[in-house]
């Protein structure tokens, strides 16, 4: 059979194909249960909340299409066999295949049409001048670059804008329209509860949102279409696509952190609190002992373990790829392992008070068996920590993946994420004048991802448990990958 | 409080066992020392003479925790477990790969480090709870709400931001202090400034927003509205009363730290090239000195139960109704 391209799913695709689906059949499973909906509308109601799910979405929908990998199939060869690329491409990557395959040889600005550093060419006549070299690819289309590169560049914008504005009239009218016959209402009537924010869910934040977001990306991805946007890196590839494809690192371990840890914690966690004697004994052995290595060196100790593990065992990856993915894969489990302590620390807590509550007592003296207390009335009665603790991590894990590329036992030297990028930029600060467009990208970006990270879980916190906040969010515990990175 | 003490310290023998094995498996048994010597000596063509060659000068050539080939006690103490990780217990560490005693090592850095992480501490834990405690005052003001989003945005701001950013504006733009370095004596100080204080704004964020909501906690209690009701002002009232009531939740996250103070700060130092213990740990992992790596994590978790202790110990001075048992 030849198909022009063969799936490849990386187990961290898989894993993050698996949490769509759990989420997927959670949103089903909410829907249909009143009480199980309550705090969701609350959190539908949130402001701030709102907005930034609405930027948190983007970056999902970057970092799903980044998750859909496949290798083109080659060209036949001479013995009329076709093979399949040993690079392992995304559905982003097919996207933005411009951005990926028009590189320079080395750093440029920002919309530059030149080289940043001089370079020995030969002129026509034979002498040689040192001079900054024209661009291979970023503003090609300009005869003269000097006099036309601004005005180009505004036209572009200008374009990009009209066609922002465009979309969002057009989004504004489907939104009001669905409303509207959602509501039975008038379309006119919609438009002005809207408009005045009387709705319950925030549609005009949500809208304004998306608008802004659409007038700075159309034209950036108008712009990208002739320029390198956020210019080059030292070998010459473009920033803002370097950028995008980190999104996808940010976003595994952010999350599926949490997801490896889960059953360790909900299981040992509802143990140790339900069981009590000397289950919990030494269940918080278990733990004390794994909380009391600081949080970096364990990491740092199990990094380059599975590092010196998989340097032996080269047999085991078929591509770089795959290779840099398994060690995601590691990074997230490391991660999750030295971090579930705290979870399972709250949820145990809480089984205990749980336990003594009248229903379980009722069930204890029914008969009911211990195992289906755990899972009927003990477990459902704790997901809402769970779940503030997952979305509360979420943006401590994004940062500290930054700080453990930094140190070396991070992710893949050759996978890409704001770690790395940072750390590649970073030399270049001392350079005159200066590289400053790799940090400012990777900073941005993380800052958008993890501020409206941070907004989202602050309203899913007080729409679950507000109280929570003093025993999850310490300092203590956020900064547990921190303790001894930070002062 | 004798007692209590004891039986503390009695139970932290069975979690330093824990951790010592949980190092010995990580390091000897995940990973053989075969890999560990190719790791080292470079990945390709390496000789089995060079490995085995490695393997000995270093001690790994033993069994890992029982010798049958060995006489009497040797049996057990004839293995690289009682070789490398029973002397841990009494801090003797060994050599790093380079041969210097990792012991005298630490002992010559934790000075540095101490420098560092020292002030940072004293004087975030002060502008912090200062912080917050303003906050609490201007409570459901706009102030307060402005207050909170910085925090947050601050949060959400990468730790390695502040330090390139400070360095680059600080020390490159303004020409105020050197970039990275570090003097022995009282002129380490100028070396000492930027981190300092960069250390103390990564931490603003987070910091604050928690110890705001401990306070607004105690905010509504009765001895509040006693003591307002008293007449007290409500500067008296927060910095007096709150505070006081507040503490201990402060002291559970901020004690257990002190002596982690020790280690210092792993990015801090490197970045500014301050010859601490952080930076002796970066080193260690980015040369792959296993020897080193887990000194440092057996000293951490050491000195981490030391916090915890010094944590119960702290509760019954801020607190004279506790009593420890």
């Amino acid at each position: 059979m030849n198909m022009p391209f063969k799936p490849v799913l990386l187990s961290t695709d898989a894993l993050i194909f698996l949490l769509v689906a759990v989420i997927l059949f959670f949103v089903w499973y909410i829907r249909r249960h009143e009480h199980l909906r309550a705090p969701w509308k609350k959190v539908a109601r949130d402001r701030r909340g709102m907005v930034a799910a609405v930027v948190l979405a983007g970056f999902v929908i970057v970092g799903l299409l980044d998750s859909m990998h496949f290798r083109p199939r080659l060209a036949a060869d001479t013995s009329g066999r076709a093979g399949y690329a040993i690079d392992v491409t995304s559905v982003l990557d097919v996207a933005l295949a411009p951005l990926r395959t028009r590189s320079e040889k080395t750093y440029s600005a920002p919309l530059a049409t030149h080289l940043f550093a001089k370079e020995t060419v030969q002129l026509p006549d034979g002498t040689q001048a040192r001079v900054f070299p024209r661009l291979v690819h970023g503003g090609r289309h300009l005869a003269n670059p000097d006099t036309d590169r601004a005005g180009d560049i505004t036209r572009r914008a200008i374009t990009g804008v009209a066609i922002a504005v465009l979309a969002w009239n057009a989004l504004l009218l489907i939104t009001v329209a669905g409303l509207a016959h959602r509501e039975q209402a008038r379309m006119q009537e919609t438009w002005r509860r809207l408009w005045h924010g009387e709705t319950e869910t925030p549609w005009r934040e949500m809208l304004v949102t998306i608008g802004l977001l659409l007038t700075v990306f159309v034209p950036i991805a108008i712009l990208a279409a002739k320029y390198h946007v956020l210019g080059t890196d030292k070998v010459g590839q473009d920033v803002l696509y370097l950028a995008l494809k980190s999104i996808r690192t940010g976003l595994v371990i952010g999350t599926l952190t949490t997801l490896v840890m889960l059953p360790f914690a909900l299981l040992l966690g509802i143990m140790a609190g339900y069981v009590r004697g000397w289950v919990d004994d030494i269940i918080q052995y278990v733990y004390t002992t794994l909380n009391s290595i600081p949080g970096v060196l364990l990491i740092a100790a199990s990094v380059l373990m599975t590092q010196a593990y998989m340097d032996s065992h080269p047999e085991l990856f078929e591509t770089v790829q795959q290779r840099a993915d398994l060690r995601l894969l590691f990074l997230c489990l490391i991660l999750g392992v030295t971090s579930w302590t705290g979870l399972c620390r709250l949820l145990r807590g809480e089984s205990m008070k749980l336990r003594e509550l009248e229903y379980v007592q009722a069930a204890r003296a029914f008969g009911v068996s211990n195992f289906r207390i755990m899972t009927r009335h003990i477990l459902p009665n704790v997901m809402h920590i769970v779940l503030i603790a997952v979305v509360m991590d979420f943006s401590g894990l994004v940062l500290a993946e930054a700080v453990l590329s930094y140190v070396g036992v991070g992710v893949d030297p050759t996978m890409n994420s704001f770690g790395t990028m940072i750390n590649a930029a970073r030399l270049e600060m001392a350079r005159e004048p200066m590289v400053w467009w790799s940090l400012a990208a990777a900073f941005g970006f993380m800052l958008m991802l993890v501020l409206s990270a941070n907004l989202f879980a602050d309203a899913v916190r007080d729409a679950f448990d507000p109280r929570i906040r003093g025993r999850l969010a310490s300092p203590a515990f956020l900064s547990k990958y921190f303790r001894a990175a930070r002062g | 409080m004798i007692q209590y003490l004891v039986r503390r310290i009695l139970y932290a023998i069975p979690i330093l066992i824990g951790v010592n094995l949980l190092t010995f498996l990580l390091f000897f048994v995940v990973n053989a020392p075969d890999d560990m010597a190719r790791m080292q000596l470079g990945q390709k063509r390496v000789t089995d003479e060079a490995v085995q060659k490695w393997k000995q000068e270093r001690g790994y050539d033993k069994p890992l925790f029982y010798n049958p080939s060995a006489q009497g006690a040797d049996k057990v103490t004839s293995t690289i477990f009682y070789a490398k990780s029973v002397p841990l217990f009494w801090f003797d560490f060994g050599h790093a790969e380079d041969g210097r005693d990792i012991a005298h090592e630490i002992r010559a850095r934790m000075g540095p480090s101490l420098a560092i992480a020292l002030p940072v501490f004293v004087a975030g834990m002060l502008a912090y709870i200062t912080f917050a405690l303003l906050m609490a005052l201007f409570r459901g003001t706009y102030i307060d709400t402005a207050g909170v989003l910085l925090c947050v945005l601050a949060m959400s701001i990468s730790g390695l931001f502040y330090i390139i950013g400070g360095q680059f504006v600080v020390s490159k733009l303004w020409n105020l202090v050197p970039i990275s370095g570090y003097a022995d004596g009282l002129s380490a100080w100028k070396f000492l400034l930027l981190p300092a204080l960069i250390g103390i704004i990564g931490g603003v964020g987070a910091s604050t927003r928690w110890y705001r909501t401990i306070f607004l906690e105690e905010i509504n209690r009765d001895y509040v509205r006693t003591a307002r009701a008293k007449g007290l002002s409500e500067m008296r009232v927060l910095f007096g009363h709150v505070l006081r009531n507040a503490m201990i939740p402060i002291l559970t996250g901020a004690v257990v730290v002190i002596p982690l103070l020790f280690l210092g700060s792993l990015i801090t130092e490197s970045f500014f090239a301050i010859p601490g213990l952080g930076s002796y740990t970066i080193d260690a992992i980015n040369n792959q000195d296993f020897a080193v790596v887990r000194a440092m994590v057996f000293l951490g978790s050491v000195l981490y139960i030391v916090g915890l202790i010094l944590t119960d110990i702290s509760y019954t001075l801020a607190d004279p109704r506790i009593r420890l048992q």
